[in-house]
């Protein structure tokens, strides 16, 4: 099992790069009103869905593309990108062998194995998985399980369908359309993700998990999650996403919406892999996407863990909104890049509740000719009294041709508060390396004890399947960057 | 088991070593004096590999191998041990975990499956034991917050873990307490054998009280100018390196 691990990491290639030969059925190329009435119609949305969709294309067209990040990369070309992509045939699956053949060998090269998940579902099975290909969500599993418990697990078209007074009430509560450029693109367009809804008291019995895959080219994708803990629920919920490797440029614009109730409690793993373009920075995922959740009542948690080792471009702060009284707040994020690669990251963290609580921890690597940039904000509000929250940036930096910096902002508008942040920037040593080797452990086995040794804190909030795979990427990910 | 013919090295284009013969047989041990920057660390150094250092000339044989065509990790595998002048911290990385990699790595080069765990933990306890080192310091982060001392014995605690054929311990004395320094010297030599052999480069004569070595050499200027039996560390002792600057006329 070792050596295949090791063989894996010599092998060093970005493992999912291959595409699917799946027919699709897609909108033709550019974005107007009449694409997102395709979009809607394509998905049977009910009326005020569309309206929805609409005011939020009529917004978008009122705004500009931010620069504030520490990013550079050529605009993407509105026009120039498919907004609907179905692979054909798109058929409600009811069982494994109404899947396209050509599917589920997509999953397994992804390491997804669905007759592995029926073989389990019997017994104790611990992942349900939705994944969304493309425009649309193709498989979600344990459906029936969940339900049985009141879990509502399915994608976000069915969602639309099924749950329209859920997806009324809380769609846009958290990141209104409004919100930012991206947002107001993805409310205009989406077109598929996950929708999860916790009923009161109860806790999820598995990890729920998202798969996201974009294959067909010149497409973008744009899904949206949405979670709802009501009060005293508990989900653990993991994203994983790839990409095949593909010469062009391709924009994911995401939007995932987190609200806990009462004493309920999100933890959101990703491990988030897009393609990021070759050793010259050619091609790769521009990840724009806006995350977000809110503790909207007292006692409730939310935490996100991100391992983020692809795209070429990332612009990400998964939030958190105290605004129920004692509410906690945690990041935990590991932002790897390599080559030509770019991310600016971090998270805002907005006490509004009394004796509301956050905790940010941050370890960025940065190899090759790669820029990494943590990007955070603490906010205490007048009246949140007894707020606290401690923070900790660490940059890793392999080589000298690469950047790490990091702008944290703090407001306090309230006294009480007590707000901590600790930095350190260190580099992997050549000393460090040394000493590995004259123990007997090669180059690269040596980068990844270090790597993980120094991500460690994160690595341990991420469930066990989901950390044995966030280890052995970021080995393959800094791959060949020392030594 | 160790040969060095006429070894010269250099970093940064400039020469270190300028042609080191010595020749260290299995069971044996010998010690390395010498004046700050004669070029000990530098010789052990190259010995165990290290990129930045150019060998210009000479030969080194390492059980009949080649040791030069070697990469650093296979020179390990091989069994030369390095327990460092100053031992690195890797934040993170468990002591435990460590050795187990490197000890796995090892056994794998040899063609041997991993260790059992519960062999391992067996012999973990056991070297533990040997070199008196704290059960705490097993499970920390390699070397992360150790104290000098510490770092020093967490070096020997490796090597007796590790087993290896060629120890080279650079300084292993300094920084060391009274009673860790002789329960170090106890560890060494107890894993002294027929089959193994021990260079020692260390500064004080105390050190070779408890480490009894069968030749010393006395390394001046890139160049091992004088070796003699263990009294001649204790002449060194007493005159200092001036002597010797006389005698080779430098
Ligand atoms: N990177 C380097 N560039 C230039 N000179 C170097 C470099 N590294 C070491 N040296 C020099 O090489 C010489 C030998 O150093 P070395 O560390 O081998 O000495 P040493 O005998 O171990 O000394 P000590 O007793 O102080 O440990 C010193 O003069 C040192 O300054
Ligand atoms: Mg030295």
């Amino acid at each position: 099992m070792a050596n295949e691990i090791l063989e894996d990491q010599i092998g060093g290639e970005y493992k999912y790069g291959f595409v699917t030969d799946i027919e699709a059925d897609n909108a033709p190329k550019g974005l107007n009103e009449d694409i997102i009435r395709f979009i809607s119609k394509k998905k049977n949305e009910p009326e005020w869905m569309l309206e929805y969709r609409l005011k939020a294309f009529r917004y978008w067209l009122t705004l500009e593309e931010p620069h504030w990040a520490h990013v550079s990369y050529t605009k993407p070309n509105f026009q120039d990108i498919i907004y609907y992509s179905a692979p054909k045939p798109k058929v409600q699956l009811n069982s494994l062998d109404e899947v396209d053949p050509e599917l589920l060998k997509t999953f397994e090269k992804l390491g997804i194995s669905i007759e592995e998940q029926k073989r389990l579902s019997g017994v104790e099975s611990r992942i349900a998985v939705d994944i969304v290909m493309d425009s649309v969500s193709v498989k979600t599993t344990f459906k029936e399980t969940l339900s049985e418990k009141g879990i509502i697990f399915c994608s976000f078209g069915e969602a639309v369908q099924e749950h329209p007074e859920l997806i009324k009430k809380y769609m846009g509560s958290v990141v209104p359309y409004t919100d930012n450029f991206y947002a107001a693109l993805n409310s205009a367009v989406f077109t598929d993700g996950s929708f999860c809804y916790i009923p009161k008291g109860v806790r999820c019995p598995m990890e729920l998990s998202t798969y996201f895959r974009i294959n067909a080219s010149g497409t973008g994708q744009f899904e949206r999650t949405l979670i709802i803990a009501d009060e005293g629920g508990y989900v653990s919920y993991l994203e994983g996403c790839t990409a095949p490797m593909r010469d062009e440029n391709q924009l994911h614009a995401a939007v995932v919406e987190i609200v806990t109730h009462k004493n309920a409690e999100v933890k959101y793993s990703t491990v988030q892999n897009w393609y990021p373009g070759d050793k010259e920075g050619k091609g790769g995922i521009f990840n724009f996407v806006t995350k977000r959740g809110i503790c909207l009542e007292d006692n409730s948690k939310i935490s996100w863990t991100q391992v983020e080792t692809g795209s070429a471009v990332t612009w990400k702060y998964p939030s958190v909104i105290l605004k129920g009284d004692n509410s906690v707040g945690e990041f935990y994020s590991v932002a790897v890049t390599n080559n030509y690669q770019q991310a600016d990251t971090g998270t805002k963290m907005m006490h509004l509740g009394k004796n509301t609580r956050s905790t940010i921890i941050s370890k960025g690597i940065s190899a090759g000719f790669s820029n990494n940039s943590y990007r955070g904000l603490v906010r205490i509000a007048k009246g949140a009294s007894n707020a606290r929250n401690f923070s900790q940036c660490d940059s890793l930096l392999m080589g000298d041709k690469c950047g790490a910096h990091t702008f944290p902002y703090i407001e306090i508008k309230d006294k009480s508060a007590v707000v901590e942040h600790e930095a350190t920037t260190s580099k992997i040593g050549e000393d460090q390396l040394f000493y590995c080797k004259q123990r007997g452990i090669d180059n690269e086995k040596a980068i990844g004890l270090i790597v993980n040794g120094y991500c460690k804190e994160v690595l341990n909030k991420l469930p066990m399947e989901f950390a044995v795979e966030a280890q052995k990427l970021l080995a393959v990910s800094l791959e060949g960057s020392v030594g | 088991m160790l040969s060095i013919k006429n070894l010269h090295a250099s970093i940064g284009g400039k020469e270190i070593l300028k042609g080191i013969n010595l020749e260290v047989k299995a069971g044996e041990v010998h010690a390395i004096m010498g004046p700050n920057g004669s070029g000990k660390s530098t010789l052990s150094a190259v010995l165990a590999g290290r990129e930045d250092y150019e060998v210009t000339e000479g030969s080194i044989t390492f059980n009949g191998k080649n040791l030069l065509e070697l990469s650093p990790e296979d020179r390990a595998r091989e069994g030369i041990f390095l327990a460092f002048q100053y031992p690195i911290e890797i934040p993170g990385v468990s002591n435990v975990n460590f050795l187990k990699t490197a000890l796995n790595e090892i056994r794998a080069y040899k063609g041997l499956e991993p260790m059992e765990a519960k062999d391992f933990l067996a012999r973990l306890k056991e070297k533990q034991k040997l070199v008196e080192l704290d059960g705490k310091l097993a499970n920390r982060s390699v070397n992360e917050g150790f104290s000098g001392g510490e770092k020093k014995r967490n070096e020997i605690f490796q090597m007796a873990m590790l087993d290896p054929c060629l120890a080279i311990l650079d300084e292993t004395d300094s920084g060391l307490d009274i009673d860790a320094l002789r329960i170090v010297a106890g560890g060494v030599n107890k894993l002294k054998s027929k089959d193994n052999a021990t260079i020692v480069i260390t500064h004080y004569q105390r050190l070779l009280d408890y480490i009894v070595p069968d030749v010393v050499h006395v390394l001046f200027n890139g160049k091992i100018v004088k070796s003699g039996p263990k009294e001649l560390a204790l002449e060194l002792e007493e005159k200092g390196y001036d002597f010797i600057k006389e005698e080779v006329g430098a």
